[in-house]
């Protein structure tokens, strides 16, 4: 299709190629009981340690695949494993997963560390230990000397860092961000963005990142699955093959734009069949 | 540098200012009535003035100071059934909403029912007069908390719940956790209405059911004021159930700034 996208499965980068699948989708869609499509049979496979964006215009359904990979909405068809099991098994295995919504979602009740060391508690985990992986989870994104202070205390760009301190504490083999800096001013976004790609490696995380954004995208991701409203389906599947950490001046170079370019005019063209249809 | 400068921060401060503007007014009302009925001339057993009302005070506390401790007893004790039997409801109705929908009609029923027409009844059935006016007064204060706390209790950030599942969190949990939290400024701005409430519920059961003897309360006195046309005590025993009132509220404000104001926007 484009010079850009050369990267086909024999040529995968060896790291990565013996990894087992994290998320499995096979024929995964959702119709709606009063009919509306929300999203069309999606064939996909998420490997280990991947870092995958969902990108396109809003009502493509990317949300909602975001959430039924939490298991947060049910599929009305097909199949969706993770690690080779039903989502509803999960909790009897090892594996664990968070999920970073588009606000901070923090009880504003609760300091930042009692809002953090919440997900502990509920997973039966107190005291020293408890303690120490808040502690840091705090430090992973910064907020050390915040610990005490309540959410109203904090920028939005700080209450969304305590949001992703509560779900990388439980330590997740998969971490499901839906537009997480989409509220947020660039400054703040690209700031973000660059630590969420060191807390990505460091961690061996694997993360499936929903956004609007094709720059975010581009940044960001090792793959990036393009997807198309009315009715909700996946259009394309591009691998952004990039070395990673990748810098602010990643931005800056015309690989950068190239990518964007190549996104950009896959939802341009479906918005248009979308028009003309 | 003047005397405008040094007055400035003390009304400027929004705390001062919620105490010192409505005493100024208070103020200037208590002055005009002393005025009109002085200068018109207006008999005391028509318009007593303020002087005349805060004279009969002093003079018949060995009167009103007990029933306002009667009427204070029977507003208290509604107030705290109607908190206990509210609350409990509304986590009723919360766990299932098939009960909720059964159920929501009739605590409207309640209501919207004038606690008048039914105190007889309850007169009637209860033989114990304080019980049958706590009784009443409960009726009259509880629908607001049922309803507001049952809000509250239902308004959790339909994300924060989420998040909750995602963590599987258990009903209990996700009830104690996050709901009750959720429910609490709901629950203090129900508090506020309430106890006004009850203490209407209070004096309006004891009109209704009028009894003498030794529990007596501010109702009571107004009644017998108004058969011996003793107008002063009647407007000495409506100025304590109005400063009861805004004690009452004054109280509930606090307590709901003491409890959740470090965190609820309206309470700062």
């Amino acid at each position: 299709m484009s010079q850009i996208n050369i990267k086909s499965d024999d040529s995968e980068p060896i790291s990565s190629s013996n990894l087992p699948a994290a998320v499995e989708l096979l024929s995964t869609e959702k119709t709606y009981p009063n009919g509306t499509q929300a999203l069309l049979p999606v064939d996909l496979k998420i490997k280990q340690g991947e870092f995958v964006t969902l990108l396109g215009p809003s009502g493509c359904g990317k949300s909602t695949l975001l959430k039924m990979v939490a298991g947060l909405e049910s599929p009305s068809d097909g199949r969706l494993l993770l690690w080779r099991k039903p989502i509803d098994k999960l909790h009897e295995s090892d594996r664990t997963l968070s999920f970073v919504f588009q606000e901070a979602s923090l009880m504003v009740w609760h300091s930042v560390r009692k809002n953090i060391s919440l997900a502990l508690e509920l997973e039966g985990v107190k005291g020293q230990e408890a303690e120490q992986r808040v502690d840091q989870a705090l430090k992973l994104v910064g907020l050390e000397k915040f610990a005490d202070s309540l959410p109203k205390e904090l920028s939005g760009g700080m209450q969304m860092r305590v949001s992703i301190a509560r779900g990388l504490v439980i330590k997740p083999d998969l971490l499901l961000m839906d537009e997480p800096f989409g509220a947020l001013d660039e400054i703040t976004r690209f700031k973000l963005d660059s630590d969420l790609l060191r807390l990505w490696q460091e961690n061996g995380l694997t993360v499936i990142f929903v956004t609007h954004s094709i720059h975010e995208a581009v940044f960001l991701s090792q793959r990036v699955i393009v997807m198309a409203a009315r009715p909700g389906r996946v259009i394309a599947n591009i691998e952004i093959d990039e070395p990673f950490p990748r810098t602010q001046q990643f931005r800056l170079q015309p690989k950068f734009s190239q990518y964007a370019m190549e996104l950009h005019q896959y939802l341009e063209n479906a918005s248009i069949e979308e028009a003309t249809s | 540098m003047n005397a405008k400068t040094e007055k400035q921060p003390l009304l400027a401060n929004p705390r001062y200012k919620k105490i010192i503007i409505p005493s100024l007014i208070a103020m200037l009302i208590i002055f005009t009535w002393q005025f009109i009925v002085v200068t018109a001339d207006i008999p005391e057993y028509i318009f007593p003035s303020p002087f005349v009302t805060a004279k009969t005070l002093y003079a018949d506390w060995g009167l009103l100071g007990p029933a306002l401790l009667y009427t204070l007893k029977v507003t208290l004790l509604s107030f705290l059934l109607a908190i206990v039997v509210g609350v409990s409801v509304a986590f009723v109705f919360v766990q299932n909403r098939a009960i909720e929908t059964a159920l929501f009609p009739y605590a409207v029923l309640l209501q919207v029912t004038p606690i008048v027409a039914i105190a007889p009844l309850i007169i009637i059935w209860i033989q114990n007069t304080t019980l049958a006016l706590v009784v009443c007064s409960t009726l009259v204060a509880i629908f607001p908390i049922i309803s507001n706390t049952t809000l509250g209790l239902r308004s959790v950030s339909p994300n924060l719940l989420a998040y909750f599942k995602l963590r599987r969190a258990s009903r209990l949990q996700i009830l104690f956790r996050l709901r009750v939290p959720s429910a609490m400024p709901y629950f203090f701005a129900a508090l506020q209405i309430a106890s006004g409430l009850s203490l209407v519920g209070a004096v309006v059961a004891e009109f209704v059911a009028g009894t003498g003897g030794a529990n007596t309360g501010l109702a009571y006195q107004i009644l017998q004021s108004g058969y011996q046309l003793n107008i002063p005590r009647m407007f000495a025993a409506l100025t304590l159930i109005s400063l009861t009132g805004v004690v009452l509220f004054a109280a509930m404000s606090m307590i709901s700034k003491l409890v959740i104001g470090h965190w609820h926007e309206s309470e700062v």
